[in-house]
C-alpha cells in the first residue's frame, strides 16, 4: 500500500523542532514502499528551513511564509494549512502532540470530517497491513492501539518516541511556495509573553532532573539547575513544588501536567504519588533521590539513593563535571 | 450571557486500571468530574455571577455520567443534558457530532470545556466542536477576561503566554491555572436536586455520530521494577550512581 502523507513540520526559535523530523520517520513507515512523505512549513522567513526537512526524509516540501504566520494564531494556521491541503490531498497528516499540533490537528479532523488518533508513541501493522497505532491512555496507566475507519485520517506524534531517519547531507527536494490565503481573523494576538525563551522544552529533553515539596524553595532548586545544565538537560516539578510556587507551573510534570519520555529522569525531593508517575513512568532510565526510604518512588526508579538531595545533588553534578571535562 | 460548558465524566486520576474482556474494569471505580472541566465550570459559574445569564453543562456519556453532571450542578451550573445514547460511537469525532447537534439548538454566547480529558487524554472534542459550530476558539487558557461582548484570555502555549482578543461567540478550553474550582456545598448539592435535567439522545436531532476509529487492543504496560538502591556516604552514592549510568544503563 502507497500513500501520500502529509507532515506539519513546526518550527520554534527558528529552528526546527526535534519532532517534526520524528513525524518524517513515521510519516516514512505510514506512506509504504512507493509512497510519498510531504512536508509543511508555515510560519514567518521559514522557507529557509526546508532543507533541514529535505536532509531528514521528506520528498517535497510545501512553505507558506508570511508575516501574518509569526506567532501561531489559531485561524491563521489552519488557513494556511488548508491550502496546503488543497495541493497535496493526503491520506494522512502527522503532527508533533505539541501546543501547536494539539490546536491545530482537532481543526482539521473536524473540517474534513476525519478520525484523529492523538498522542501516539509507536505504530505497526496488523496481520493485513492495516495501521495500528499505539497511545498512552488514562496517563500511561494502560495503551491503546487504535486503527482508522476512513481517511483521510490525522496523528499527533509524542515527541521523543518515535525515531527520526538518519540525516542524509546533501539530500534535497522540491520547495512549492503556497500563498497564504489572508482570512479575515475573529481573534487579535496581543501579546506573546515569552517565558521559555532559551530553555529546553521539557517535552523534548533527554535529561530532565525533577523538583519536589522536598527542594522547599524556589532557592532549592538551584543545585537541580546546575546538575541538568551538566547534562545538558532541563529542570522539572512536581506539582507539589508547583502548588508550593518554588516554581512556575510551566514546568509541572504528570497527569495534569506535561507527560515526559526522556532517556534519564532524575526526580529529586519527589515522594512519587500516582498522578506525577503518570506523567514520567515511560522515561527509560530514572533516578529517585529521596531522603524517605518508604517514598513511592522508589518502587519505579531504576538507581536510587536515599539520601538529602541537598547533599547528593551538587556531589552528582561534580562527578559528572569532572566525568564530562575528561 | 448563555454559557455552555461542556463536561466528561473520567476515573478517578488515583485509580489503578485493570483490564479483563478486552475492556478497562469499570466496577468499583470512583469517578470524577474531569478536573479541567471542573475549571471550566468554575469560571462559567464566576461569569454568570458578575454579569447574569444561565449555565448549562453537557455531557456525552453513559447513565453514570450524570453524576458528573449533578456535581457541576452542585457547584453552581444552572441546567443539565446529558446525550445518552449507545449509537454515539466511542471517538472524538462521534463525540463532537452528538454535542455539535446539540448545542447548534441552544442559544448560546460562550462555550467552555476542558484541555484534555484525564483518562482518553485525546484533547480533541472541545477544538473539534468550535469548529463544526462555526465560532472561535483558543485552547489551553488561563485567563479570562469578559466585557462588551469581547473575551481576552490568556493561552498557556508550553510556558509561553499568548494573550488573545476575540468576539463572543467563542469557545475556550480551560488549563491548569485558570480558578481554584469550589467544592460542592452541601446546600449545593441539596439545591442541585431541584434544578432541570435533560436526557436527550440523537433522535431528538435527526443527526448519526459514528466514529472514525476503532480500537484494536488494549493493554497494560510493562511494570517498572523497583531497582537498585545505592548505599554508603553520599560521596560514595554519587560515584557509584555515576558509575551505573555510564557502565550499566548506558545513558550519560
Ligand atoms: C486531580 C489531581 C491531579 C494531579 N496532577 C498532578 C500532576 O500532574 N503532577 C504531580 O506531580 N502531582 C499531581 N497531583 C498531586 C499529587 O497527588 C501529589 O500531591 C504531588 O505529586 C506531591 O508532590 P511532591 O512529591 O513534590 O510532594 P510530597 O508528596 O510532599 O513529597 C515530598 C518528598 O520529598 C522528600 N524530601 C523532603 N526533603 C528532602 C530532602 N532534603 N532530600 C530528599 N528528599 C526530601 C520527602 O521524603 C517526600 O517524599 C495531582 C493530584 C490530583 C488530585
Ligand atoms: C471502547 C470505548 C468505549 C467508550 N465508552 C465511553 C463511555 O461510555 N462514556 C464516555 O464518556 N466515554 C467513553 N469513551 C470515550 C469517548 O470516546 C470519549 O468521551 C471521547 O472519545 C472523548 O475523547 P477524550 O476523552 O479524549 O476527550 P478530549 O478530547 O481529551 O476532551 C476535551 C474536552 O472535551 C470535552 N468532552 C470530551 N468528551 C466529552 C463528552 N463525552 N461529553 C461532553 N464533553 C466532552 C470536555 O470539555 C473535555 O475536557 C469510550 C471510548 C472507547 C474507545
Amino acid at each position: 500500500m502507497s500513500r501520500t502523507i502529509l507532515v506539519v513540520a513546526e518550527a520554534k526559535g527558528g529552528v526546527l523542532r526535534q519532532v517534526s523530523y520524528e513525524a518524517i520517520g513515521a510519516a516514512r513507515t505510514a506512506a509504504g514502499d512507493g509512497g510519498t512523505v510531504a512536508a509543511v512549513i508555515m510560519g514567518s522567513d521559514v522557507t529557509r528551513l526546508a532543507g533541514d526537512l529535505a536532509v531528514y526524509g521528506a520528498d517535497c516540501i510545501y512553505s507558506v511564509d508570511h508575516s501574518a504566520l509569526t506567532h501561531y494564531h489559531p485561524e491563521a494556521y489552519f488557513a494556511a494549512l488548508q491550502a496546503v491541503m488543497q495541493e497535496v490531498r493526503p491520506d494522512g497528516v502527522f503532527f508533533g502532540h505539541t501546543a501547536w499540533g494539539k490546536d491545530l490537528a482537532p481543526q482539521l479532523a473536524a473540517a474534513l470530517g476525519a478520525g484523529q488518533i492523538s498522542d501516539v508513541i509507536s505504530m505497526d501493522t496488523d496481520d493485513s497491513g492495516e495501521l495500528l497505532f499505539t497511545r498512552p491512555i488514562y496517563a500511561g496507566k494502560a495503551m491503546e492501539k487504535k486503527k482508522f475507519m476512513s481517511t483521510p485520517w490525522i496523528v499527533t506524534i509524542r515527541p521523543n518516541n518515535i525515531p527520526p531517519l538518519a540525516a542524509e547531507a546533501g539530500r534535497t527536494a522540491p520547495v512549492t511556495a503556497v500563498a497564504y490565503p489572508e482570512p479575515p481573523l475573529a481573534a487579535v494576538i496581543r501579546e506573546v509573553v515569552q517565558n521559555t525563551a532559551g530553555k529546553m522544552d521539557l517535552s523534548e529533553a533527554k535529561v530532565i532532573v525533577s523538583g519536589g515539596r522536598g527542594v522547599r524553595s524556589a532557592e532549592g532548586f538551584k543545585p537541580l539547575e546546575e546538575l541538568a545544565d551538566v547534562l545538558g538537560g532541563a529542570v522539572g516539578a512536581s506539582r507539589g513544588a508547583c502548588d508550593a510556587a518554588y516554581c512556575d507551573y510551566a514546568l509541572q510534570i504528570g497527569q495534569t501536567g506535561k507527560v515526559v519520555t526522556p532517556e534519564l529522569y532524575i526526580a529529586c525531593g519527589i515522594s512519587g504519588a500516582i498522578q506525577h508517575l503518570a506523567g514520567m513512568s515511560q522515561s527509560r532510565v530514572i533516578i529517585a533521590i529521596n531522603k524517605d526510604p518508604e517514598a513511592p518512588i522508589f518502587q519505579v526508579a531504576d538507581y536510587g539513593i536515599v539520601g538529602d538531595l541537598f547533599e547528593v545533588v551538587p556531589l552528582l553534578t561534580e562527578q559528572f563535571k569532572q566525568a564530562l571535562q575528561t | 450571557m448563555n454559557i455552555i460548558v461542556l463536561v466528561k465524566q473520567t476515573f478517578d486520576t488515583e485509580e489503578k486500571i485493570f483490564i479483563a474482556e478486552g475492556g478497562v474494569v469499570e466496577d468499583g471505580v470512583k469517578f470524577v468530574l474531569n478536573p479541567y472541566d471542573e475549571y471550566a465550570v468554575e469560571e462559567a459559574i464566576r461569569i454568570r455571577d458578575d454579569m447574569g445569564g444561565k449555565v448549562t453543562v453537557v455531557s456525552s456519556g453513559p447513565e453514570r455520567a450524570a453524576e458528573a453532571l449533578r456535581t457541576a450542578l452542585a457547584m453552581g451550573a444552572d441546567e443539565a443534558v446529558l446525550l445518552n445514547d449507545e449509537r454515539i460511537g466511542a471517538d472524538e469525532h462521534a463525540v463532537a457530532q452528538a454535542l455539535a447537534a446539540f448545542v447548534g439548538t441552544e442559544p448560546y454566547d460562550l462555550v467552555l470545556g476542558g484541555n484534555f480529558s484525564v483518562d482518553n487524554g485525546a484533547g480533541q472534542v472541545a477544538v473539534r466542536l468550535a469548529k463544526l459550530l462555526g465560532i472561535p476558539h483558543v485552547s489551553a487558557i488561563t485567563k479570562l477576561d469578559i466585557a462588551d461582548g469581547r473575551a481576552v484570555c490568556s493561552r498557556d502555549a508550553e510556558g509561553d503566554t499568548e494573550i488573545l482578543e476575540l468576539p463572543l461567540p467563542a469557545l475556550f478550553t480551560a488549563q491548569q491555572g485558570l480558578n481554584e474550582p469550589r467544592y460542592p456545598s452541601l446546600q449545593g448539592i441539596m439545591k442541585a436536586k431541584k434544578k432541570p435535567f435533560r436526557e436527550l439522545t440523537l433522535d431528538d436531532f435527526g443527526v448519526t455520530a459514528e466514529a472514525r476509529t476503532a480500537r484494536a487492543e488494549l493493554f497494560l504496560p510493562p511494570q517498572r521494577q523497583a531497582g537498585k538502591l545505592i548505599s554508603g556516604e553520599p560521596g560514595e552514592q554519587a560515584q557509584e550512581l555515576f558509575r551505573l549510568l555510564r557502565t550499566e544503563a548506558k545513558v550519560v
